[in-house]
Protein backbone atom coordinates (compact mmCIF):
# COMPACT_ATOMS: atom_id res chain seq x y z
CA UNK A 1 0.00 0.00 0.00
CA UNK A 2 3.21 2.54 0.67
CA UNK A 3 4.97 1.58 -2.25
CA UNK A 4 1.41 2.13 -4.49
CA UNK A 5 1.32 5.79 -2.29
CA UNK A 6 4.55 6.25 -3.10
CA UNK A 7 4.76 5.70 -7.07
CA UNK A 8 1.83 7.61 -7.48
CA UNK A 9 3.42 10.05 -5.56
CA UNK A 10 6.40 9.65 -7.80
CA UNK A 11 4.72 9.65 -11.04
CA UNK A 12 1.67 13.22 -9.76
CA UNK A 13 5.39 14.67 -9.37
CA UNK A 14 7.41 13.91 -12.05
CA UNK A 15 4.71 14.79 -14.52
CA UNK A 16 4.02 18.03 -12.66
CA UNK A 17 7.75 18.73 -12.85
CA UNK A 18 7.06 18.15 -17.40
CA UNK A 19 4.80 20.43 -16.99
CA UNK A 20 6.62 23.24 -15.47
CA UNK A 21 9.67 21.91 -17.33
CA UNK A 22 7.53 22.54 -20.54
CA UNK A 23 6.01 25.77 -19.69
CA UNK A 24 9.24 26.95 -18.78
CA UNK A 25 10.54 25.95 -22.46
CA UNK A 26 7.49 27.98 -23.80
CA UNK A 27 8.78 30.93 -22.22
CA UNK A 28 12.00 30.60 -23.35
CA UNK A 29 11.25 29.50 -26.73
CA UNK A 30 9.08 32.78 -27.15
CA UNK A 31 11.71 35.46 -25.64
CA UNK A 32 14.05 34.30 -28.02
CA UNK A 33 11.71 34.84 -30.63
CA UNK A 34 13.15 38.18 -31.96
CA UNK A 35 16.94 36.95 -32.72
CA UNK A 36 15.45 34.05 -34.08
CA UNK A 37 13.19 36.11 -36.35
CA UNK A 38 15.95 38.64 -37.10
CA UNK A 39 17.87 35.74 -38.72
CA UNK A 40 14.59 35.15 -41.46
CA UNK A 41 16.22 32.57 -43.42
CA UNK A 42 16.59 30.18 -41.05
CA UNK A 43 12.39 30.80 -40.29
CA UNK A 44 12.09 30.68 -43.65
CA UNK A 45 13.77 27.40 -44.17
CA UNK A 46 11.86 25.65 -41.38
CA UNK A 47 8.72 27.46 -43.61
CA UNK A 48 9.78 25.44 -46.58
CA UNK A 49 10.23 22.17 -44.92
CA UNK A 50 7.15 22.21 -42.53
CA UNK A 51 4.95 23.92 -44.80
CA UNK A 52 6.08 23.58 -48.86
CA UNK A 53 6.71 19.63 -48.06
CA UNK A 54 3.31 19.04 -46.56
CA UNK A 55 1.22 20.50 -49.14
CA UNK A 56 0.70 17.68 -51.22
CA UNK A 57 -0.74 15.58 -47.99
CA UNK A 58 -2.63 18.08 -46.91
CA UNK A 59 -4.43 19.23 -50.77
CA UNK A 60 -5.11 15.68 -50.93
CA UNK A 61 -6.49 15.27 -48.10
CA UNK A 62 -8.64 18.09 -48.03
CA UNK A 63 -9.90 17.04 -51.47
CA UNK A 64 -10.92 13.88 -50.53
CA UNK A 65 -12.28 15.03 -47.34
CA UNK A 66 -14.26 17.31 -49.47
CA UNK A 67 -16.09 14.52 -51.67
CA UNK A 68 -16.76 12.29 -48.77
CA UNK A 69 -18.85 15.58 -47.15
CA UNK A 70 -20.44 16.17 -50.40
CA UNK A 71 -21.19 12.75 -50.89
CA UNK A 72 -22.54 12.08 -47.64
CA UNK A 73 -24.13 15.09 -46.60
CA UNK A 74 -26.42 14.70 -50.10
CA UNK A 75 -27.27 11.34 -48.78
CA UNK A 76 -29.09 12.98 -45.96
CA UNK A 77 -29.83 15.99 -46.67
CA UNK A 78 -32.10 14.68 -50.45
CA UNK A 79 -34.18 13.27 -47.54
CA UNK A 80 -35.45 16.29 -46.84
CA UNK A 81 -35.84 17.74 -50.23
CA UNK A 82 -32.60 20.25 -49.77
CA UNK A 83 -29.85 19.57 -51.67
CA UNK A 84 -28.84 22.32 -52.32
CA UNK A 85 -27.69 23.35 -48.88
CA UNK A 86 -24.66 20.55 -49.60
CA UNK A 87 -22.77 23.75 -50.21
CA UNK A 88 -23.38 25.18 -46.88
CA UNK A 89 -22.76 21.99 -45.31
CA UNK A 90 -19.45 20.94 -46.61
CA UNK A 91 -18.04 24.67 -46.61
CA UNK A 92 -18.93 25.09 -42.79
CA UNK A 93 -17.73 21.54 -41.66
CA UNK A 94 -14.52 22.11 -42.95
CA UNK A 95 -13.77 25.90 -41.97
CA UNK A 96 -15.19 25.49 -38.64
CA UNK A 97 -13.59 22.02 -37.64
CA UNK A 98 -12.46 19.62 -40.17
CA UNK A 99 -9.85 22.42 -41.62
CA UNK A 100 -8.26 23.36 -38.84
CA UNK A 101 -8.30 20.06 -36.76
CA UNK A 102 -7.24 17.44 -39.43
CA UNK A 103 -4.66 19.90 -40.77
CA UNK A 104 -3.33 19.34 -37.34
CA UNK A 105 -3.68 15.90 -36.88
CA UNK A 106 -1.78 15.36 -40.14
CA UNK A 107 0.50 18.34 -39.36
CA UNK A 108 1.55 16.12 -36.59
CA UNK A 109 2.15 13.22 -38.36
CA UNK A 110 3.55 14.80 -41.07
CA UNK A 111 5.72 17.38 -39.71
CA UNK A 112 6.02 17.02 -35.56
CA UNK A 113 7.20 13.77 -35.98
CA UNK A 114 10.51 15.35 -37.79
CA UNK A 115 10.92 18.14 -36.02
CA UNK A 116 10.87 15.70 -32.51
CA UNK A 117 13.19 13.21 -34.46
CA UNK A 118 15.77 15.84 -36.01
CA UNK A 119 16.10 17.72 -32.44
CA UNK A 120 16.39 14.29 -30.45
CA UNK A 121 19.16 13.07 -33.15
CA UNK A 122 20.61 16.16 -32.40
CA UNK A 123 20.69 15.87 -28.88
CA UNK A 124 21.59 12.00 -29.19
CA UNK A 125 24.46 13.21 -31.37
CA UNK A 126 25.23 15.91 -28.75
CA UNK A 127 25.10 18.56 -31.54
CA UNK A 128 23.08 20.56 -29.31
CA UNK A 129 25.60 20.84 -26.04
CA UNK A 130 28.08 21.40 -28.93
CA UNK A 131 26.94 24.51 -29.93
CA UNK A 132 26.47 25.23 -26.00
CA UNK A 133 29.89 25.11 -26.13
CA UNK A 134 30.62 27.60 -28.80
CA UNK A 135 28.36 29.74 -27.31
CA UNK A 136 25.54 29.51 -29.66
CA UNK A 137 22.15 28.99 -27.83
CA UNK A 138 20.30 25.93 -29.45
CA UNK A 139 17.05 27.74 -28.34
CA UNK A 140 17.60 30.57 -30.11
CA UNK A 141 19.41 28.84 -33.48
CA UNK A 142 17.16 25.29 -33.33
CA UNK A 143 14.09 25.45 -31.64
CA UNK A 144 12.83 29.03 -32.28
CA UNK A 145 13.10 29.17 -35.77
CA UNK A 146 11.63 26.22 -36.07
CA UNK A 147 8.51 27.20 -33.91
CA UNK A 148 8.00 30.42 -35.86
CA UNK A 149 8.06 28.08 -39.12
CA UNK A 150 5.43 25.66 -37.83
CA UNK A 151 3.30 28.65 -36.56
CA UNK A 152 3.64 30.61 -39.96
CA UNK A 153 2.93 27.22 -42.01
CA UNK A 154 0.06 25.89 -39.83
CA UNK A 155 -2.85 28.31 -40.93
CA UNK A 156 -1.68 28.89 -44.22
CA UNK A 157 -1.46 25.09 -44.53
CA UNK A 158 -5.65 25.00 -42.86
CA UNK A 159 -6.38 27.40 -45.10
CA UNK A 160 -5.41 25.87 -48.46
CA UNK A 161 -7.06 22.30 -46.84
CA UNK A 162 -10.13 23.87 -46.71
CA UNK A 163 -10.32 25.85 -49.68
CA UNK A 164 -9.47 22.55 -51.46
CA UNK A 165 -12.25 20.97 -49.48
CA UNK A 166 -14.81 23.09 -50.73
CA UNK A 167 -13.48 22.84 -54.37
CA UNK A 168 -13.86 18.97 -53.81
CA UNK A 169 -16.91 19.23 -52.43
CA UNK A 170 -17.92 21.80 -55.03
CA UNK A 171 -16.48 18.63 -57.88
CA UNK A 172 -18.97 16.03 -56.19
CA UNK A 173 -21.78 18.05 -55.71
CA UNK A 174 -22.48 19.64 -59.40
CA UNK A 175 -20.91 18.03 -61.91
CA UNK A 176 -21.27 14.65 -60.74
CA UNK A 177 -24.43 14.70 -58.91
CA UNK A 178 -26.03 17.66 -60.68
CA UNK A 179 -27.26 19.98 -57.93
CA UNK A 180 -27.58 23.52 -59.21
CA UNK A 181 -24.06 25.23 -59.02
CA UNK A 182 -25.67 28.59 -58.40
CA UNK A 183 -27.50 27.61 -55.67
CA UNK A 184 -24.19 25.39 -54.58
CA UNK A 185 -22.70 28.99 -54.07
CA UNK A 186 -25.25 30.82 -52.66
CA UNK A 187 -26.22 29.09 -50.22
CA UNK A 188 -22.69 28.69 -48.50
CA UNK A 189 -22.50 32.57 -49.29
CA UNK A 190 -25.46 32.80 -47.58
CA UNK A 191 -24.47 31.04 -44.62
CA UNK A 192 -20.79 31.56 -44.13
CA UNK A 193 -19.76 34.37 -41.90
CA UNK A 194 -16.35 35.77 -42.53
CA UNK A 195 -15.11 36.52 -38.78
CA UNK A 196 -17.58 34.22 -37.41
CA UNK A 197 -16.63 31.01 -38.93
CA UNK A 198 -13.57 31.95 -41.35
CA UNK A 199 -12.24 34.01 -39.17
CA UNK A 200 -12.37 31.59 -35.89
CA UNK A 201 -11.26 28.69 -37.74
CA UNK A 202 -7.94 30.90 -38.65
CA UNK A 203 -7.55 31.73 -34.97
CA UNK A 204 -8.36 27.54 -34.37
CA UNK A 205 -5.68 26.97 -36.57
CA UNK A 206 -3.07 29.24 -34.94
CA UNK A 207 -3.70 27.61 -31.62
CA UNK A 208 -3.29 24.18 -33.47
CA UNK A 209 0.06 24.95 -34.75
CA UNK A 210 1.41 26.45 -31.90
CA UNK A 211 0.10 23.29 -30.06
CA UNK A 212 1.50 20.72 -32.57
CA UNK A 213 5.23 22.77 -33.37
CA UNK A 214 5.16 23.33 -29.32
CA UNK A 215 4.60 19.59 -28.56
CA UNK A 216 6.83 18.31 -31.05
CA UNK A 217 9.78 20.60 -29.82
CA UNK A 218 9.51 19.70 -26.41
CA UNK A 219 9.57 16.04 -26.91
CA UNK A 220 12.61 16.33 -28.94
CA UNK A 221 14.27 18.56 -27.05
CA UNK A 222 13.31 16.40 -23.92
CA UNK A 223 14.05 12.91 -25.10
CA UNK A 224 16.54 10.33 -23.64
CA UNK A 225 19.41 10.70 -26.56
CA UNK A 226 19.35 7.37 -27.10
CA UNK A 227 17.60 5.49 -30.79
CA UNK A 228 15.08 4.29 -28.09
CA UNK A 229 14.50 7.50 -26.47
CA UNK A 230 14.22 9.29 -30.00
CA UNK A 231 11.80 6.62 -31.09
CA UNK A 232 9.47 7.24 -27.76
CA UNK A 233 9.60 11.02 -28.23
CA UNK A 234 8.34 10.54 -31.98
CA UNK A 235 5.54 8.67 -30.80
CA UNK A 236 4.71 11.00 -27.69
CA UNK A 237 4.90 13.54 -30.48
CA UNK A 238 1.88 12.44 -32.10
CA UNK A 239 -0.01 10.84 -29.35
CA UNK A 240 0.07 14.09 -26.99
CA UNK A 241 -0.18 16.31 -30.29
CA UNK A 242 -3.42 14.64 -31.31
CA UNK A 243 -4.94 14.40 -27.98
CA UNK A 244 -4.04 18.28 -27.46
CA UNK A 245 -5.57 19.37 -30.54
CA UNK A 246 -8.54 17.50 -30.00
CA UNK A 247 -8.85 18.96 -26.32
CA UNK A 248 -8.38 22.45 -27.08
CA UNK A 249 -10.64 21.98 -30.37
CA UNK A 250 -13.93 21.45 -27.76
CA UNK A 251 -12.49 24.26 -25.51
CA UNK A 252 -12.19 26.46 -28.40
CA UNK A 253 -15.50 25.66 -30.37
CA UNK A 254 -17.42 25.60 -26.86
CA UNK A 255 -15.73 29.62 -26.25
CA UNK A 256 -16.41 30.68 -30.02
CA UNK A 257 -19.64 29.00 -31.03
CA UNK A 258 -21.95 27.99 -28.03
CA UNK A 259 -24.03 31.02 -28.57
CA UNK B 1 23.93 31.55 -49.50
CA UNK B 2 22.28 28.19 -49.07
CA UNK B 3 18.33 29.65 -48.38
CA UNK B 4 18.13 31.26 -51.23
CA UNK B 5 17.37 27.59 -53.56
CA UNK B 6 14.08 27.81 -51.71
CA UNK B 7 12.78 31.37 -51.41
CA UNK B 8 11.02 31.98 -54.54
CA UNK B 9 8.73 28.07 -53.32
CA UNK B 10 8.47 29.32 -49.74
CA UNK B 11 7.29 32.77 -51.29
CA UNK B 12 4.80 30.25 -53.35
CA UNK B 13 3.29 28.55 -50.35
CA UNK B 14 2.30 31.54 -48.78
CA UNK B 15 1.08 33.10 -51.64
CA UNK B 16 -1.06 29.87 -52.20
CA UNK B 17 -2.11 29.82 -48.41
CA UNK B 18 -3.16 33.56 -49.08
CA UNK B 19 -4.98 32.76 -52.12
CA UNK B 20 -7.09 30.16 -50.21
CA UNK B 21 -7.19 32.49 -47.41
CA UNK B 22 -8.93 34.99 -49.52
CA UNK B 23 -10.88 32.11 -51.40
CA UNK B 24 -12.63 31.36 -47.96
CA UNK B 25 -13.27 35.40 -47.53
CA UNK B 26 -14.74 35.89 -50.55
CA UNK B 27 -15.96 32.61 -52.39
CA UNK B 28 -17.42 30.69 -49.65
CA UNK B 29 -18.18 33.66 -47.23
CA UNK B 30 -19.92 36.37 -47.29
CA UNK B 31 -16.77 39.46 -47.65
CA UNK B 32 -18.32 40.57 -50.93
CA UNK B 33 -22.17 40.77 -49.49
CA UNK B 34 -20.43 42.81 -46.36
CA UNK B 35 -21.92 46.62 -47.06
CA UNK B 36 -19.80 49.25 -45.89
CA UNK B 37 -22.34 51.74 -47.89
CA UNK B 38 -23.73 54.19 -45.88
CA UNK B 39 -27.28 53.12 -44.12
CA UNK B 40 -29.95 54.53 -42.23
CA UNK B 41 -31.75 53.02 -39.02
CA UNK B 42 -35.61 52.73 -39.12
CA UNK B 43 -37.74 50.25 -36.86
CA UNK B 44 -40.78 48.29 -37.06
CA UNK B 45 -42.26 46.42 -34.64
CA UNK B 46 -43.77 43.12 -34.49
CA UNK B 47 -46.03 41.20 -32.92
CA UNK B 48 -44.17 37.93 -33.44
CA UNK B 49 -41.21 37.81 -35.53
CA UNK B 50 -41.41 34.02 -35.37
CA UNK B 51 -37.30 32.95 -36.39
CA UNK B 52 -35.88 35.96 -37.34
CA UNK B 53 -32.69 36.72 -36.76
CA UNK B 54 -30.35 39.56 -36.72
CA UNK B 55 -28.01 40.10 -39.73
CA UNK B 56 -31.07 38.72 -41.64
CA UNK B 57 -32.15 40.59 -45.27
CA UNK B 58 -34.43 43.14 -45.69
CA UNK B 59 -36.00 42.73 -49.26
CA UNK B 60 -38.01 44.67 -51.51
CA UNK B 61 -39.33 42.97 -54.51
CA UNK B 62 -36.82 40.60 -53.76
CA UNK B 63 -33.64 43.00 -54.10
CA UNK B 64 -31.22 43.21 -50.35
CA UNK B 65 -32.20 46.69 -50.05
CA UNK B 66 -30.70 46.70 -46.03
CA UNK B 67 -30.31 44.14 -42.68
CA UNK B 68 -31.68 43.75 -39.65
CA UNK B 69 -29.42 45.04 -37.43
CA UNK B 70 -30.96 44.00 -33.86
CA UNK B 71 -33.81 42.65 -32.29
CA UNK B 72 -35.08 43.62 -29.16
CA UNK B 73 -38.07 42.87 -27.00
CA UNK B 74 -40.30 46.09 -25.71
CA UNK B 75 -42.34 45.46 -22.43
CA UNK B 76 -44.64 48.25 -23.15
CA UNK B 77 -45.97 47.08 -25.77
CA UNK B 78 -45.06 43.71 -25.68
CA UNK B 79 -43.71 43.76 -28.97
CA UNK B 80 -40.59 42.82 -30.92
CA UNK B 81 -38.74 45.54 -31.93
CA UNK B 82 -36.85 45.40 -35.00
CA UNK B 83 -34.13 47.66 -35.97
CA UNK B 84 -33.25 47.89 -39.74
CA UNK B 85 -30.37 49.24 -41.69
CA UNK B 86 -31.33 50.26 -44.95
CA UNK B 87 -29.35 51.69 -47.83
CA UNK B 88 -29.02 55.07 -48.09
CA UNK B 89 -29.76 55.56 -51.53
CA UNK B 90 -32.89 53.57 -51.15
CA UNK B 91 -35.83 55.21 -50.21
CA UNK B 92 -38.83 54.43 -49.13
CA UNK B 93 -42.73 56.42 -48.29
CA UNK B 94 -43.60 56.76 -44.94
CA UNK B 95 -46.45 54.49 -45.24
CA UNK B 96 -44.80 51.77 -46.42
CA UNK B 97 -44.98 48.15 -44.58
CA UNK B 98 -43.22 45.35 -43.15
CA UNK B 99 -44.06 41.85 -43.21
CA UNK B 100 -42.00 38.90 -42.18
CA UNK B 101 -41.48 36.18 -44.93
CA UNK B 102 -40.00 33.59 -45.47
CA UNK B 103 -37.78 31.85 -48.22
CA UNK B 104 -39.13 28.65 -49.05
CA UNK B 105 -40.98 26.05 -46.76
CA UNK B 106 -38.42 26.04 -44.25
CA UNK B 107 -35.79 28.42 -45.30
CA UNK B 108 -34.56 31.35 -43.53
CA UNK B 109 -36.79 34.36 -42.37
CA UNK B 110 -36.68 37.66 -44.04
CA UNK B 111 -38.48 41.12 -44.03
CA UNK B 112 -40.03 42.43 -47.35
CA UNK B 113 -40.80 45.74 -47.49
CA UNK B 114 -43.83 47.02 -49.57
CA UNK B 115 -43.69 50.51 -50.38
CA UNK B 116 -46.32 52.58 -49.95
CA UNK B 117 -48.07 55.43 -51.46
CA UNK B 118 -46.91 58.63 -49.15
CA UNK B 119 -45.19 61.30 -50.72
CA UNK B 120 -42.98 62.14 -47.94
CA UNK B 121 -40.18 59.61 -46.99
CA UNK B 122 -39.24 57.49 -44.37
CA UNK B 123 -36.13 59.17 -42.30
CA UNK B 124 -33.22 58.31 -40.12
CA UNK B 125 -34.96 56.42 -36.68
CA UNK B 126 -38.33 56.61 -38.08
CA UNK B 127 -40.71 53.85 -37.57
CA UNK B 128 -42.73 51.45 -40.07
CA UNK B 129 -45.84 51.53 -38.73
CA UNK B 130 -47.67 48.52 -40.90
CA UNK B 131 -46.17 45.37 -39.92
CA UNK B 132 -47.03 42.26 -40.46
CA UNK B 133 -45.72 39.08 -38.13
CA UNK B 134 -44.16 35.73 -38.83
CA UNK B 135 -46.72 32.86 -40.27
CA UNK B 136 -46.03 30.56 -37.13
CA UNK B 137 -46.61 26.92 -38.01
CA UNK B 138 -47.90 25.67 -34.97
CA UNK B 139 -50.95 28.45 -35.25
CA UNK B 140 -51.71 27.58 -38.73
CA UNK B 141 -51.93 23.90 -37.73
CA UNK B 142 -53.88 24.84 -35.27
CA UNK B 143 -56.19 26.96 -37.23
CA UNK B 144 -56.20 23.74 -39.35
CA UNK B 145 -57.19 21.52 -36.98
CA UNK B 146 -59.77 24.03 -35.31
CA UNK B 147 -61.37 24.73 -39.20
CA UNK B 148 -61.40 20.52 -39.81
CA UNK B 149 -62.56 20.26 -36.29
CA UNK B 150 -65.33 22.86 -36.70
CA UNK B 151 -66.52 20.89 -40.34
CA UNK B 152 -66.38 17.61 -39.16
CA UNK B 153 -68.48 18.71 -35.77
CA UNK B 154 -71.65 20.69 -38.60
CA UNK B 155 -71.53 18.12 -40.98
CA UNK B 156 -73.52 15.27 -40.25
CA UNK B 157 -71.64 12.20 -40.12
CA UNK B 158 -73.45 9.52 -41.75
CA UNK B 159 -73.45 5.78 -39.68
CA UNK B 160 -70.81 3.03 -41.41
CA UNK B 161 -69.36 5.48 -43.59
CA UNK B 162 -66.38 3.29 -45.06
CA UNK B 163 -64.08 6.70 -45.61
Amino acid sequence: MTALTASLGLALRQTLAGVGWGARLFVQILARSLPALARFSLVREQVFFLGNRSLSIIGVSGLFVGFVLALQGYYTLQRYGSAEAVGLLVALSLVRELGPVVTALLFAGRAGTSLTAEIGLMKAGEQLTAMEMMAVDPLTRVLSPRFWGGFIAMPLLAAVFSAVGIVGGWLVAVPLIGIDGGSFWSQMQGGVDVFADVGNGVIKSLVFGITVTFVALQQGYACSPTPEGVAQATTRTVVISSLAVLAFDFMLTAMMFSI
Amino acid sequence: MQASRHDAWVGLFVLVGGAALLFLALKAGNLLSLNFDETYQVSAKFDNIGGLKARAAVKSAGVVVGRVESISFDDKTFQAKVVLNLHKNVQFPTDSSAKILTAGLLGEQYIGLEPGASEKNLAANDQIKATQSAVVLETLIGQFLNSKAADMGSAPAPAGDKK
